[in-house]
């Protein structure tokens, strides 16, 4: 094994393998798997390629932003159904849109640090099982209703109702409207768009290549970590179904802003897909590699998290990769692909531009030069939200997962993959995998 | 106490309750012997003389509570007489336990069945363990009785009839939350809490279990006529009344003498007394000793399998997966391409919802059923299951392919119906690894499954394999390999002969009465429908390439016609919803001369295999056919019946026919090894 470079990292941390579930985009209704169901289907075929058993793992971490409320702790519940047995600890982490990158992030803590040899660790989001909940005047009256023991009480109760207190409180909106600043997802990334002149026309062309990308990945076998997954009626779901083989410029330049409206130029088509969909890696310490002979995917130098203007969390990649560069002193051109999670096409344009703004990496990223566009061709190679969607909670485990089957696949050295993070957040994993 | 009481354990607590411990010595499993029973009136000699303040009866056994009456000691009773004994020694202890004057508790932990439930309903309360493994029951219509030490009386007077009676009818097992419901147990509690609640439910004596409004209603002279005759009804379409009497009896008794409690005690006696006797009873109990005989044919402990892999997500291989997960396996599911596998997952679901109403568990199940298109858990299993289409090339590619990368010490099984194993296991590096582990359709129903033993195969696989379906809860029969094995090599010379009787114009509807009287579940020509046309041809061209039998040419009019049956709505019947239609006025012919060529030739095909030991004994081969075929349980097997019906009556009959219908008909030599009655 190769020593560990990583000055974040004490102990070399490896990714072992990885598999996930096909990302189905949400219908409008309840989706055919529930969290539980989506993160066992993720690591049910990785398990089975391991040559050790689910009791050997030292921990489990997942990441997810809204299990069920009977799935409290999913990582734990995941790991009891999945066989770990009783001794296995887990838990479930939550840093919003990063979440499953945060557990893989945990994971390489724990395994550096020593305290754990074989981690599993992964994201799992349902959001098309996103809870509807309801308002707190309906909450107040029905407390006032039970309360009410006489019949005269229970009539008083009863004339104070109104029908618009049964109007649902939709968590998966109040999930994606930032509280401190008043803005939704949406309307962040037309704050930064505006910001770095990205137009309606390149935001399309963007999501017009997602899709074709992700589709062309399909059809070529790239996306070998996809697993098929049976619903209770025995249908089969084995690829992400919101890809559109025949999206078009003409087709995307049809919709209607979905943020600022009516001038906005953020879409639905040009955003990431509301989707459900898990991620499972195995993470192991050279101990473990060594012990069961595993193979190894690739290694995990380090990772950096950062924090911004909430309004602008869009551009949280930037102040990641920025540090992270420069920190392990490579430069940009270092890097043989990119992943960077597409919350908004106008998102990761900006964060391009941005890195490539000499004034906005002086100002903002404390270097006193720009660090270069990244290549259209080597960001994003197979698609990103925008054709195969986000759910929440699994995108950062994919986008890193991807991006040690894009380097194993093309023999590649060097990848990042980066995310923003409602809140204004950002984060980014320089993964390094031993040429052959 | 006394010294003769050596399977009771008594303890008086602190608080005044004496707890009565079974603990029947040597033996896992509690039974009501004589000698129990005994043991049982003597000891309540003593708490007569002392009353207590409660009594509790319980097990000392992990296994269950009861197990119920020991029927090794039916097999001698010879007279009435002798049965009468048996019978009031229990209901004698009973009755004296249910006049107690102080407080009764029944603790069932695990299952509780026949006398036990019996005794349990002598008690004033009954507490059962909050365990899905605790079931009640009163079992004894499968072996051709009915409770007879006052379980008929006690459950219709303390349980609407409905209910009772029905549990009694079909014999079949309540769990707890079931028996809470209906009343026949009080409180269901966790083992944590089961003590403390038998002796609570001891001291504040609630009221006990009484017949609800609509069950004394139900009970009325008048109304119970009407009941009974329509349970008679319902039960005549399950077992008719000259084979399986004893649900008869049941209401019989129930209907005439209900109310009178000294009366009907007396009749439930004489009632079983009367049933003890005949050859259903001893056939049924042979049926029963049948099922512990190939149970014991392997050891559990000898092989402690985890994951099974399987290949081939067809109805069989897909079925065979799920039923092992089911059971706690993992398992690996594998098929050429994701899409196979749909219609497995599908059935699994399907079979789960039916079999598993615990949520949580439902979802184990599912979660230990894993598809698997890549084949990774090959590398994994204990056992894999290779259940593909028959073709022997293209089994050998997948024999080549996944034998370096098994576990050395892992079985690999074929569930092939017609290709020779010692065929298939020319493609393997270590042939002997190799058995057949053959399955019945559908796999979650049919108890039976054929280990086949090739000339390679490995005493130490063949034995892993036997452990193997112990472990999934089926009961195995070795079996030498030679065409269709046992089991489909009996049934296809009856199959044909319906089709030849068919072929000479006679209705379907006469040809499957003739079986279903003889007691088959189903008639042979819905059973090749249900079957498929197409796989009864196949089998009986394998078949007939091996042995002398010739192919109906009407089977293969249908197959050509693609008439298979069932699955394509049009078969030797027509099907309306999945279901046969049939004639009411069709022409029945000669009844006994059907069912006699149809009876005949597998009772011939099975001398054959006796003679060439596809099976070790006269016993192993009933049982096979007993439980692959669902033949007539009462009559004990094949081999049984001919012995008790005399095996020179019948091959005198066989010849005639011989003469008349065709030298198919003409004894085997096998007969010689069977002797009469």
């Amino acid at each position: 094994m190769a020593a560990a470079r990583s000055k974040k990292y004490a102990r070399p941390v490896f990714i072992v393998d990885g598999s996930r579930t096909p990302f189905l985009k949400a219908r409008g209704k309840p989706g055919p798997f529930k969290h539980a169901e989506l993160g066992i289907n993720a690591a049910r075929p990785v398990l089975q390629r391991m040559p050790f058993s689910p009791e050997d793992f030292d921990e489990v971490i997942m990441g997810s932003t809204m299990p069920g409320p009977d799935e409290a702790n999913i990582a734990r519940l995941v790991a009891l159904r999945l066989g770990c047995g009783d001794k296995v600890p887990a838990y479930t982490v939550h840093r919003n849109c990063a979440s499953g990158m945060q557990a893989l992030d945990s994971a390489a803590m724990s395994v550096a640090s020593g305290r754990s040899d074989l981690v599993l660790a992964g994201g799992i989001e349902a959001m098309s099982r996103a809870p509807l909940l309801l308002h707190d005047k309906m909450v107040g009256w029905l407390a006032k209703w039970w309360g009410s023991k006489t019949f005269s009480a229970k009539m008083k109760t009863l004339s104070s109702f109104s029908p618009a207190m049964m109007t649902p409180v939709i968590a998966l909106l109040k999930g994606l409207t930032d509280p401190v600043v008043g803005m939704n997802m949406g309307q962040t990334a037309e704050q930064i768009a505006y910001r770095f002149n990205i137009t309606r026309e390149m935001m399309d062309q963007f999501a017009v290549d997602s899709h074709l990308r992700l589709h062309q990945g399909h059809e070529n076998g790239e996306l070998s970590e996809i697993e098929p997954i049976y619903d209770s009626k025995g249908n089969l779901y084995d690829f992400d179904d919101g890809v559109r083989s025949d999206s078009t410029i003409e087709k995307l330049g049809k919709l209607r802003p979905a943020f600022d409206k009516p001038y906005g130029q953020v879409t639905p088509g040009n955003s990431a897909q509301i989707t459900d969909g898990a991620a499972a890696m195995v993470i192991a310490s050279e101990a473990a590699v060594k012990k069961f002979d595993l193979p190894v995917l690739a290694r995990i130098v380090q990772t950096e998290w950062s924090a911004l203007s909430p309004s602008e969390m869009g551009l949280g990649p930037a102040h990641s990769i920025a540090p992270l560069l420069k920190s392990q002193k490579l430069k940009l051109d270092d890097i043989d692909y990119w992943e960077i999670n597409e919350a908004f096409a106008a998102q990761v344009l900006a964060v391009v531009a941005a890195l490539k703004d000499k004034d906005y990496c002086k100002s903002h990223l404390g270097s006193r030069s720009a660090f270069g566009e990244i290549p259209h061709e080597k960001l994003n190679i197979h698609g990103g939200g925008v054709s195969l969607g986000h759910p929440v909670g699994a995108s950062g485990a994919r986008i890193v997962l991807h991006m040690a089957k894009i380097l194993q696949q093309r023999d590649a050295k060097r990848g990042i993959a980066s995310l923003c993070i409602g809140g204004g957040q950002g984060g980014a994993m320089l993964i390094e995998r031993e040429s052959n | 106490m006394n010294e003769s009481i050596v399977d009771w354990i008594t303890e008086t607590d602190d608080q005044g309750v004496l707890w009565l411990t079974l603990d029947q010595q040597g033996t896992d499993t509690n039974v009501l012997s004589s000698s129990v029973l005994d043991q049982l009136n003597l000891l309540v000699d003593g708490i007569v003389k002392d009353i207590p303040k409660a009594v509790v009866i319980c097990s000392g056994k992990t296994s269950g509570f009861i197990a119920g009456a020991d029927v090794k000691e039916f097999l001698a009773v010879t007279n009435k007489q002798e049965a009468m004994i048996m019978i009031k020694r229990g209901q004698n202890v009973f009755s004296r336990i249910e006049s107690l004057p102080c407080p009764t508790v029944a603790m069932i932990e695990g299952f509780c069945m026949g006398g036990g439930t019996e005794l349990a309903l002598a008690c004033d309360y009954r507490v059962g363990l909050d365990s899905s493994s605790t079931k009640i029951g009163l079992p004894e219509v499968k072996l051709g009785i009915h409770p007879a030490f006052g379980g008929l009386v006690r459950s219709t007077s303390k349980i609407n009839p409905m209910h009772s009676l029905e549990i009694m009818l079909s014999g079949r097992a309540l769990a707890m939350k079931q028996a809470k419901a209906m009343g026949f147990v009080d409180l269901v509690q966790p083992k944590r809490q089961i003590r403390r609640a038998a002796q609570q439910i001891a001291f504040s004596k609630p009221e006990r279990q009484s017949l609800p409004m609509l069950g004394k209603l139900l009970s009325l002279p008048g109304v119970r006529n009407l009941l009974s005759a329509y349970m008679k009804k319902q039960v005549a379409k399950k077992a008719a009344k000259q084979h399986y009497p004893a649900p008869y009896a049941i209401l019989d008794v129930w209907c005439q003498y209900y109310g009178n409690k000294k009366r009907i005690m007396e009749e439930e006696a004489n009632s079983v007394a009367r049933l003890i006797q005949g050859d259903t009873v001893r056939n049924l109990i042979r049926v029963f000793f049948l099922q512990t005989q190939l149970k014991g044919l392997g050891d559990k402990k000898y092989f402690a399998p985890k994951h099974v892999h399987v290949i081939g997500a067809g109805v069989m291989g897909g079925d065979i997966a799920a039923w092992c997960a089911l059971r706690g396996f993992t398992v690996t599911l594998q098929d050429r391409e994701p899409k196979f596998l749909s219609k497995a997952m599908a059935r699994a679901h399907k079979l789960y919802a039916r079999r598993i109403k615990v949520l949580h568990e439902r979802n184990a199940a599912l979660d230990r059923l894993i598809p698997d298109c890549k084949g990774y858990g090959v590398e994994k299993a204990d056992v894999v299951i290779e259940a593909i289409y028959e073709n022997s090339e293209a089994k050998h590619e997948i024999y080549r392919d996944i034998e370096p990368r098994m576990k050395p010490d892992a079985v690999l099984a074929t569930n092939t119906s017609s290709i020779p194993l010692e065929e298939l296991a020319k493609a393997l590096q270590e042939p002997e690894r190799l058995v057949g582990i053959h399955f019945f359709n559908p796999v979650a129903m049919m108890p039976l499954v054929e280990i086949v033993k090739a000339k390679q195969s490995s005493r130490q696989m063949i034995d892993r394999a036997v452990a193997f379906t112990l472990h999934i809860g089926k009961l195995p029969l070795p079996v030498k390999s030679s065409p269709g094995f046992l089991v489909n090599r009996i049934l296809m010379p009856y199959l044909v002969e319906a089709v030849f009787l068919h072929d000479e114009g006679i209705a379907p509807e006469a040809i499957d009465k003739a079986a279903v009287d003889f007691g088959m579940p189903m008639g042979p020509v819905e059973l090749a429908d249900t079957v498929g046309i197409d796989i009864c041809h196949s089998v009986a061209k394998n078949l007939s390439a091996a042995y002398d039998i010739s192919v109906p040419a009407g089977l293969e009019k249908y197959v050509d016609a693609k008439k298979l049956g069932k699955k394509t709505g049009s078969g030797f019947y027509q099907y309306k919803n999945g279901k046969a239609v049939k004639n009411r006025d069709a022409d029945l012919g000669d009844q006994k001369m059907i069912q006699n060529r149809l009876i005949f030739r597998l009772l011939n095909e099975a001398a054959a295999c006796l003679d060439e030991k596809i099976v070790d004994e006269v016993d192993l081969l009933d049982a096979g056919i007993i439980f692959g075929t669902g033949f007539a349980p009462f009559r004990g097997g094949p081999l049984n019946y001919s012995q008790q019906k005399g095996s020179e009556t019948i091959t005198g009959t066989m010849q005639e026919y011989g003469s008349q219908f065709g030298e198919r008909f003409n004894p085997v030599k096998g007969w010689r090894l069977l002797k009469s009655e």
